[in-house]
């Protein structure tokens, strides 16, 4: 029987209602009194140098208030890389400054390096046309393919940086050796060359902000499309404005999704801020759609070469990889650390494979910054294993299904730690396997082959089994590997004197239903209903602090500082039943929202026992104080290992070369599950991207530096009718075994495990069809797989 | 500046536009009917979709003084009469139709206009149907389940097809 | 975008009035235009909208064949052509998407002549006339390349009349991203020979495909363009498809659209 309530109900989420009436209150739905619009102006050349921005005409323009360039900001600090990578020699990184409005050169077509703030929308964007039209930019050439970028010194994205790399990194660099052995022994090795397609993350709502100051106080606030308000303000204080983070409040209301794009501090957050002090007067700004495909972080864009040896049976020996990792113009917040330890780390997949090592080449390119995107690293380390994987079964002619299954760590083994570096700390391969096979209905292929075959197309079923490292992350382990924050989370829980329950928590919800699924913990752990419980997320005047969210990490680190402060509320609240039941704290039992005296019927309510720590008549003041309100910081103790095999069936029109998804079935390990529909809801979404990532979206750059993809008319976004239902499974369970829910994160799965396992069943649907295609790049659009057909 | 009159949500409306003043300005900026939202310059995303005259149309790309005299209808203009949610609205909370919350409106406004044209739509149709509008949360599965329950079909027979 | 006066004129007089001032551009539907108009790419001092004329709207059956109002949106082309005009009316029920085909009408997508458009196809495949408010233009002479048509300046499409073919069908390859014709064929089957045009693949843009009408009069059957080929050249090229992928689509699309012609 389902629950109805608390952990495991599929509670239905309280904030639909005001979605659905219209009434979300998102960044450009606030209409601040007075407030300024703020418009960017853009580079339209990739690469150039500034001899002179056009501001004097537009300074007289009607209703502009105030013109800034990069000369304006010239003086305050970079917004910089959250993570120190070192190169194999042991070098630091190349760190160039990333400066809120482009000084001295623009790296990008639509790098800002200047900001007009108007009356209204419509005065800035003619002035901001003005000053584009008048100001000099000596165009440079662009610097496009990774590969041309390292090679050519002559030409660089920051001058300083001779070879345009900003680092070399390898992981791990004392196990090289023995891989290599490995591979010289090998009695088979498959090779393989991909490219993971770089994606805009296209968060449906557009990035927008809000700057405010009040000169009265001298205090800033910034209204912001943030997956992380705690983090921006960090940023923001410490290395970019130099406004001290008591003065600063962030507020990230309703956010339309993030899926890492909105991780991330931009320049149009300082520029807002800068502009409301100078003006002393609100100032607003929201991306253009075509701004966001200019100007957001994108994801991927690596170009990787994997082998993989093997004996005959397929027992893998050794993985080695090669990438280009794209980090563009500058390096966005996390953007060394998603091809690196993201990445690298996750290079074992879930095998017993005992030699791994991974080289990665960052490259500075005349592009958009690229940076963490739903997954980030791990969907690339996954795509390059699983298609890898593909390819030696077909070229050994062995089952896909039986490979996995004999390189797969088995139960036993757990704690497992891999030759990369991680250990996992519980999972249960086989299990996720046999039941996607089941779901699948993996022995009834060959008649829906046939079936297919009738109609005239070809099919193919497609197998990817996936791990990631997610619940982001041990503080301690991340710093040796050069974070240069923590990553705990944390909670405040406020028992109010009626005895409703406040939670402020330091995950942001930008469509993932915290605001639901936490009430649903917190009332299992307290015994009250969820409606006495109101979470609250997004603004750093009202939370402790807190890292936001991003990889997979709420639940597994918010949630448990939450379930660690509740612990905290309820051992306060035994000490105050043992005075007011007159008994011995260690004889207090709670449960059901009742302290009890053990073996007696004594009992005081939840609520009983809140108001009196508010109302302290009966209370023991000399030893305790006043008040039902505990804070936690939760800081873990490794990361989270789900895991999943996913299934793919597609059906291929052989004339047009047009892929349909006949199916996708996924089951995932997530540990224990708090809210089975939003669970599943994250894995169809998940999946959605990721079948978008395999068939439909390409961010196309010219040799110019055009970005060619740059609306929907061009970037293909996966639409209702281009994906089917999906079967989605998390029985599988195998409870993480570090954090008090026993939970691991589902947020990227689906966008972790489902690109390999489309492009594989596209392989597997044309080799049946008498076409020994290898590899197809992502998107695997009908032009490409005519092309290949056809080659 | 020109004076424009519709009827909005049931009300007689009038207020001061622009030539170039799309109708989804005049609703957000003007009205403060902010659930109308916008989240592309193409005309391609459909989080802007309002019903005029019936009609589901794309608000961002049919100026306010082309919607003069007109009837039209917003997300904010679905509920019941007493408040409550309609049948599509409760759909898609019922069946997690909506994460971020950023598309539904255009979502929920499109998938009105496909269940008044066409009350026992297919999978196939729903997913037709709803091709202008784009959601980046739920990969449609949801939706598409929460317009066919709306249509009051059995959803996982209609799903298994 | 900039701004200018918006009017709304009730008769095609009031209209041809209003589009002879200096600056004026008509907007019929403004699915395309309003885009365009947002990136300042246009710059219209007054726009001129022509969807308030009641005698430019529906649509009718008459001796010459099926007449449209050039300022009928694509949904109720859909629906009122589908008895007399299947093939014609399944074409606009497949533009863009139902909110799009609510707004845009047949008048605004053949003035502007996208070359991935498709009414261009039904109308060249169907061999149509079109109305203006100074003359008639037969479809062979009307479009001249991408976004190139027979019009004046100040000249506005009031209808468009199609002789009804006995069986036709257009069958659409998405470009998956604007789900505009990636290439899109009308095949139309008349009593004195069969027409194909088309749409999406052409430099040129709508074109008709001579030799597969020629093999089809002969032989209305998909097998009666198998031993033909199309020429790749002054084919589209772009991150959607080659110029080969594009001749080999129009081969593919026109067997399929004999194959679905009723």
């Amino acid at each position: 029987m389902p629950k109805d309530t608390g952990i495991g109900a599929s509670s239905k989420r309280r904030e639909d209602i005001r979605f659905l009436s219209g009434l979300g209150n998102y960044t450009d739905d606030m209409q601040v009194a007075g407030q300024a619009h703020a418009v960017f102006v853009r580079s339209t050349v990739a690469h150039g140098r500034i001899k002179s921005v056009g501001t004097k005409t537009a300074l007289g323009m009607p209703g502009v208030l105030a013109v800034f360039t990069g000369e304006d900001f010239k003086d305050v600090g970079g917004n910089p890389a959250g993570w120190l990578i070192n190169s194999r020699d042991g070098t630091p990184m190349k760190e160039p400054k990333r400066p809120v409005l482009a000084h001295g050169k623009v790296r990008h077509v639509g790098d800002a390096y200047a900001a007009v703030v108007a009356e209204t929308l419509q005065q800035a964007k003619d002035a901001a046309q003005v000053i584009s039209d008048e100001t000099e930019i000596e165009e440079l050439p662009a610097i496009i393919d990774m590969a041309q970028a390292l090679a050519d010194s002559s030409n660089r994205v920051h001058d300083e940086i001779s070879d345009n790399q900003c680092f070399d990194w390898g992981w791990i660099e004392d196990n090289r050796a023995a891989v290599d052995a490995a591979f010289k022994s090998a009695p088979h090795v498959t090779t393989l060359e991909l490219v993971n397609n770089r994606l805009v993350p296209n968060a449906m709502e557009p990035r927008a902000s809000i700057g405010e100051y009040f000169p009265g106080t001298g205090d800033y606030k910034l209204t912001t499309t943030s997956q992380n308000p705690h983090l921006t303000r960090l940023l923001v204080a410490a290395f970019v404005m130099g406004i001290p983070e008591n003065k600063l409040q962030v507020v990230a209301p309703d956010v339309g999704g993030g899926f890492g794009s909105k991780i991330y501090h931009y320049g149009e957050e300082a520029l807002v801020l800068a502009a409301a002090k100078q003006i002393k007067r609100p100032v607003k700004w929201t991306a253009e759609r075509s701004e966001s495909f200019l100007s957001d972080a994108h994801g991927r864009d690596h170009v990787t070469k994997i082998e993989l040896a093997c004996d005959k049976e397929g027992n893998f020996l050794a993985f080695r990889t090669a990438t280009l990792a794209n980090v563009g113009a500058y390096l966005s917040n996390f953007s060394t650390a998603t091809p690196t330890f993201l990445h690298g780390t996750l290079m074992a997949g879930p095998y017993k494979v005992p030699h791994v090592y991974v080289n990665v080449k960052t490259v500075f390119t005349n592009t958009a910054p690229v940076d963490a995107y739903r997954g980030a690293g791990r969907p690339e380390a996954t795509y390059s294993l699983e298609r890898v994987i593909d390819k030696m079964c077909r070229e050994l002619d062995l089952d896909p299904f039986e490979v996995r299954r004999k390189n797969f760590i088995t139960t036993d083994m757990f704690p497992y730690t891999t030759p990369v570096g991680l250990a996992y700390d519980t999972g249960d391969y086989h299990a996720t396997l046999d039941k996607a096979m089941e779901l699948a209905d993996v022995a009834g292929f060959e008649k829906r082959r046939a079936a297919s075959a009738a109609k005239g197309k070809l099919r193919g079923m497609g197998l990817s089994t996936w791990i990631e490292a997610c619940g982001i992350a041990p503080s301690h382990l991340v710093g040796v590997l050069g974070a240069r924050v923590g990553l705990y989370d944390a909670a405040t829980v406020r028992v109010n004197a009626t005895g409703n329950i406040s939670v402020m928590v330091g995950a942001h919800s930008h469509g993932q239903g915290h605001e639901t699924v936490f009430a649903q913990v917190v009332a299992e752990q307290l015994g009250v209903p969820e409606s006495s419980i109101e979470i609250v997320h997004g603004d750093t005047s009202k939370i402790p602090f807190g890292m936001g969210s991003y990889g997979s990490r709420s639940l597994a680190v918010c949630g448990s500082a939450m379930t660690k402060a509740v612990d905290k509320i309820i051992a306060k609240g035994k000490k105050i039943a043992a005075h007011m039941l007159e008994a011995a704290e260690g004889d207090i039992t709670f449960a059901d929202g009742k302290f009890s005296v053990a073996g007696t019927d004594k009992a005081k309510t939840f609520g009983e026992i809140a108001f009196s720590a508010y109302v302290p008549h009966n209370y023991p003041l000399e030893t305790l104080e006043p008040g039902l309100e505990e804070t936690a910081f939760y800081d873990p103790a490794n990361f989270t290992y789900p895991a999943g095999a996913y299934i793919c069936e597609v059906e291929v029109d052989a004339e047009t070369g047009k892929v349909e998804i006949a199916s996708f079935t996924c089951a995932d390990d997530f540990g224990n599950v708090m809210n089975p529909m939003i669970v599943e809801g994250q894995v169809h979404g998940g999946v959605g991207q990721g079948i978008g990532q395999a068939l439909l979206e390409n961010t196309s750059y010219d040799e110019n530096g055009q970005l060619l993809t740059g609306s929907y008319m061009d970037y293909a976004m996966p639409r209702a009718d281009d994906v089917p239902f999906y079967v989605v499974d998390a029985s599988c369970a195998t409870p993480c075994t570090h954090n008090p829910l026993g939970v691991k994160g589902c947020g990227e799965a689906g966008a972790i495990g489902s690109p390999p396992a489309v492009v594989n069943a596209v392989i597997d649907a044309l080799h049946r069809g008498g076409h020994k295609v290898a590899h197809i790049d992502m998107p695997v659009s009908p032009a490409r797989v005519w092309s290949a057909m056809n080659a | 500046m020109t004076t424009v009159t519709m009827t909005v949500n049931g009300k007689t409306v009038t207020g001061e536009v622009e030539g170039r003043t799309l109708l989804s300005g005049f609703l957000r900026e003007g009205l403060g009917l902010t659930g109308t939202h916008i989240g592309c310059d193409t005309s391609q995303c459909g989080a802007c979709v309002v019903h005029v005259d019936g009609k589901a149309v794309k608000s961002c790309t049919m100026f306010a003084l082309d919607a003069a005299g007109a009837t039209v209808k917003t997300i904010e203009g679905m509920a019941n009469a007493d408040g409550s949610l309609s049948v599509i609205q409760q759909s898609f909370q019922d069946h997690h139709g909506l994460q971020c919350g950023f598309c539904t409106p255009g979502m929920v406004m499109s998938s009105a206009a496909l269940l008044a044209e066409n009350p026992k739509p297919t999978e196939a149709e729903v997913r037709h149907y709803l091709e202008g509008n784009i959601c980046r949360c739920t990969g449609y599965h949801n939706i598409v389940k929460a317009v066919l329950a709306a249509s009051g079909q059995d959803v996982p027979a209609v799903a298994a097809e | 975008m900039h701004n200018f006066d918006f009017v709304k004129p009730s008769s095609i007089a009031d209209a041809v009035k209003a589009l002879s001032g200096d600056g004026a551009q008509a907007l019929s539907g403004g699915q395309t235009l309003t885009p365009t108009l947002k990136q300042r790419l246009a710059q219209p001092s007054v726009l001129v909208s022509l969807t308030g004329i009641a005698e430019m709207k529906g649509v009718c059956m008459g001796a010459d064949g099926l007449s449209i109002g050039a300022a009928t949106p694509h949904a109720v082309v859909a629906r009122e052509a589908a008895k007399d005009y299947p093939g014609l009316a399944a074409l606009a029920g497949g533009i863009g998407d139902p909110a799009v085909r609510n707004r845009g009408t047949i008048g605004g997508s053949l003035a502007n002549n996208d070359p991935a458009a498709c009414y261009p196809a039904g109308v060249l495949g169907s061999g149509a006339t079109i109305v203006t408010n100074k003359r008639k233009i037969a479809a062979d002479d009307y479009f001249q390349g991408m976004f190139t048509t027979a019009l004046d300046e100040g000249e506005i499409i009031t209808g468009v009349t199609f002789p009804v073919p006995q069986k036709a069908a257009y069958v659409k390859f998405n470009q998956p991203a604007s789900r505009f014709a990636l290439t899109g064929v009308f095949v139309a089957k008349f009593a004195g020979g069969v027409r194909v045009a088309v749409t999406g693949a052409s430099n040129n843009g709508v074109f008709r495909w001579t030799e597969a009408e020629a093999a089809l009069s002969a032989n209305f059957a998909a097998a009666a363009v198998e031993g033909l080929t199309v020429s790749p050249e002054d084919m589209i090229g772009d991150l959607h498809g080659t110029p080969e992928y594009r001749a080999h689509l129009v081969k593919v699309l026109t067997k399929r659209a004999v194959a679905a012609a009723h």
